[in-house]
């Protein structure tokens, strides 16, 4: 998203885009609209479906909050999991973020996990102590499950982004704070 | 036709793309780098997905990002613009096995015609004028031997490369074997392959290219431009028609363009380059199997959208534009770079003021805009001025109209060496080559 700063250096028509699920309302909805519609329940519909969801969860605000089903095998590539996670040496960019807070960030577009398994305990809850080195989340890319790191000793916060949402490089994951 | 097409790369031809998708009601992912972050395409796109840091080669030229961009979005295909990854055909095929549709032509004919030695023989087969030359040159005792048969001087040019890198120009025998191996490993150092080999030079040719449009089976020549005016083999002005050409040696040109084409079953858009010798002659010089940066042109004197073309042959519509098409007119182009206008060296910086040219028969396709930051990381071009007139003076002076109106502040800007060129005398007759850039 570009910085507030520069909000009024630019021509208008910027559109409020997101990295939120598929097809629904992503990217076309101007900032600040809400509001359900039948066609809008349609694409809602449509989505469950087809990523399997247990749950949509829309606020007047537009905010979606989903929740996916267990499935057993098959199904949609997005969310089989890979048979076997491997680490791989990553240098994601390097976000102080602000204050005394730092944040796990993606390395790269992909689809973000809280665990190695739909089955599995998630890798971290909020609270949770880590340590630098352990495995805080998986991002899926291209059919391979890369486990990210944290970068330092620390406490979840915040998980920012929801099982199974897609993320781009950079987005923030994870907030820590100096244990 | 196509739901929702991605496009693999940046600046004014990412919105250029984008801009084709929103007429024919097609959806647009962007992707970007960080410091593309504040880009118009990514504000402009229906959908943005960042896809790496700022260098090229983790963001813009990184197949995995791409690919994986177009999943989480669902694409169902991708438009490469040009440069970047638009004439890689290992990442169209890419594209192709994870279920994305390419918008460009088959991977076997980008490899054809990626490969010079290859792509000469080829139009040399399909009937296409090429001038006297080798295969990949091995020994210097071939090469000796060529040029017992083409005669001095000769230019040394790389198998795999472009764009003018890694050529050299042979005077006399006695330097031979040392330019060979220099131009080697410069081919080596510049496209991972050090394959050269010889063609006869001409001193001062124009550069004229047709526009070539295909569905696989029909294909037809949508004029030519005259891109002479270059600096360093990188083209700076372009205008069609080219004033160099008669009825009909365009005819003829056109013709060749046309047949050679269709005998490759060509896809989609591409370009078939020429250069014109002092007799204006035309030879083969090389196939761009892309949209290019000058395509404007075309579209201007024909009244033709080539990216809606491109993007309806790609989904394997027939071509409908009638062979017998005519352009109206002439349109001129200048690419406007952020860059000093008398050494040409980059100029990055914030744009701290802007005035973009407006009126009757002007056209500024760009992504810059006031307070716009121009990264250090990518190309320069900022801006492509393109005006259209009925005559080519009209269209010289509406040039020189629009280019008062042209105000960039914050970083340096080639707008002057424009300026002079309009008042370059050569140029303002149409008496140009490819060297002229060099004598002004």
């Amino acid at each position: 998203m570009p910085k507030k700063d520069s909000k009024d250096k630019v021509p208008p028509r910027a559109l409020k885009v997101v990295s939120a699920p598929p097809a629904a309302g992503r990217g076309n909805r101007p900032e600040g609209t809400s509001g359900i519609d039948f066609e809008s329940v349609r694409v809602l519909a449509r989505l469950a479906v087809e990523f399997d969801l247990e749950e949509i969860e829309i606020d007047k605000a537009g905010h979606l909050r989903v929740r996916r089903g267990v499935r057993d095998g098959g199904g949609a590539t997005m969310s089989s999991p890979a048979p076997a996670a491997r680490p791989i040496a990553l240098t994601p960019p390097v976000d102080a973020g602000e204050g005394d807070g730092a944040f796990v960030t993606s390395p790269f577009v992909g689809t973000f996990y809280r665990a190695a398994s739909p089955d599995a305990p998630p890798f971290v809850d909020g609270g949770q102590s880590v340590r630098k080195g352990q495995v805080v989340c998986i991002v899926e890319a291209m059919k391979l499950m890369n486990e990210i790191e944290a970068e330092a000793d620390g406490r979840v916060e915040e998980i920012l982004v929801k099982n199974g949402e897609h993320v781009e490089y950079g987005q923030r994951l994870i907030r820590l704070s100096k244990s | 036709m196509f739901k929702k097409v991605l496009i693999a790369n940046r600046g004014e031809i990412a919105l250029r793309v984008i801009r084709a998708c929103r007429e024919m009601g097609i959806r647009s992912v962007a992707v970007h780098s960080t410091a593309d972050a504040d880009a118009l395409h990514v504000r402009f796109a229906d959908e943005k997905v960042c896809i790496g840091p700022p260098q090229a080669r983790a963001s813009y030229l990184s197949i995995p990002a791409i690919i994986s961009a177009a999943e989480i979005t669902r694409a169902d295909a991708v438009h490469p613009g040009y440069g970047f990854l638009s004439e890689n055909a290992h990442f169209a095929d890419v594209v192709k096995k994870c279920g994305f549709q390419w918008i460009g032509p088959q991977p076997e004919i980008m490899r054809l015609m990626g490969d010079k030695v290859s792509a000469r023989a080829t139009m040399e087969k399909a009937g296409v004028p090429i001038l006297p030359g080798t295969g990949v040159i091995e020994t210097d005792r071939q090469a000796e031997e060529a040029i017992e048969r083409i005669g001095l001087p000769v230019i040394i040019k790389a198998s795999a490369g472009g764009g003018g890198r890694g050529m050299k120009v042979v005077e006399s025998k006695a330097r031979l074997s040392a330019q060979l191996n220099a131009a080697r490993s410069e081919a080596q150092a510049g496209f991972d392959n050090p394959a050269v080999y010889l063609e006869r030079f001409i001193a001062r040719p124009r550069h004229v290219e047709v526009q070539v449009l295909g569905d696989g089976k029909r294909a037809i020549s949508l004029g030519e431009r005259e891109c002479s005016i270059q600096r360093r083999h990188q083209k700076l002005v372009e205008e069609a028609p080219s004033v160099a050409l008669d009825d009909e040696r365009r005819a003829k040109l056109l013709g060749v363009a046309r047949k050679a084409t269709e005998s490759l079953g060509y896809q989609t858009v591409g370009t078939l380059e020429f250069l014109l010798d002092e007799d204006k002659r035309f030879y083969f010089m090389e196939m761009n199997t892309r949209i290019q940066v000058e395509h404007t042109v075309t579209e201007e004197v024909f009244s033709v959208d080539l990216v809606r073309e491109q993007m309806k042959l790609a989904a394997g519509e027939p071509l409908k534009l009638p062979a017998d098409i005519r352009p109206r007119g002439h349109a001129i182009e200048l690419r406007i770079n952020a860059e000093d206008p008398v050494t040409f060296a980059p100029s990055p910086g914030r744009i701290t003021a802007l005035n973009l040219p407006g009126g009757l028969g002007v056209r500024v396709d760009t992504h810059i805009y006031n307070q716009y930051l121009v990264p250090p990381f990518y190309d320069s071009l900022l801006a492509k001025l393109i005006v259209r007139a009925e005559t080519r003076p009209a269209a010289l002076a509406r040039l020189r109209r629009a280019l008062a109106e042209f105000v960039v502040e914050g970083c340096k800007t080639n707008l002057d060496f424009f300026r002079r060129l309009l008042a370059n005398a050569e140029f303002v007759a149409g008496k140009m080559d490819t060297h002229l850039v060099e004598r002004m």
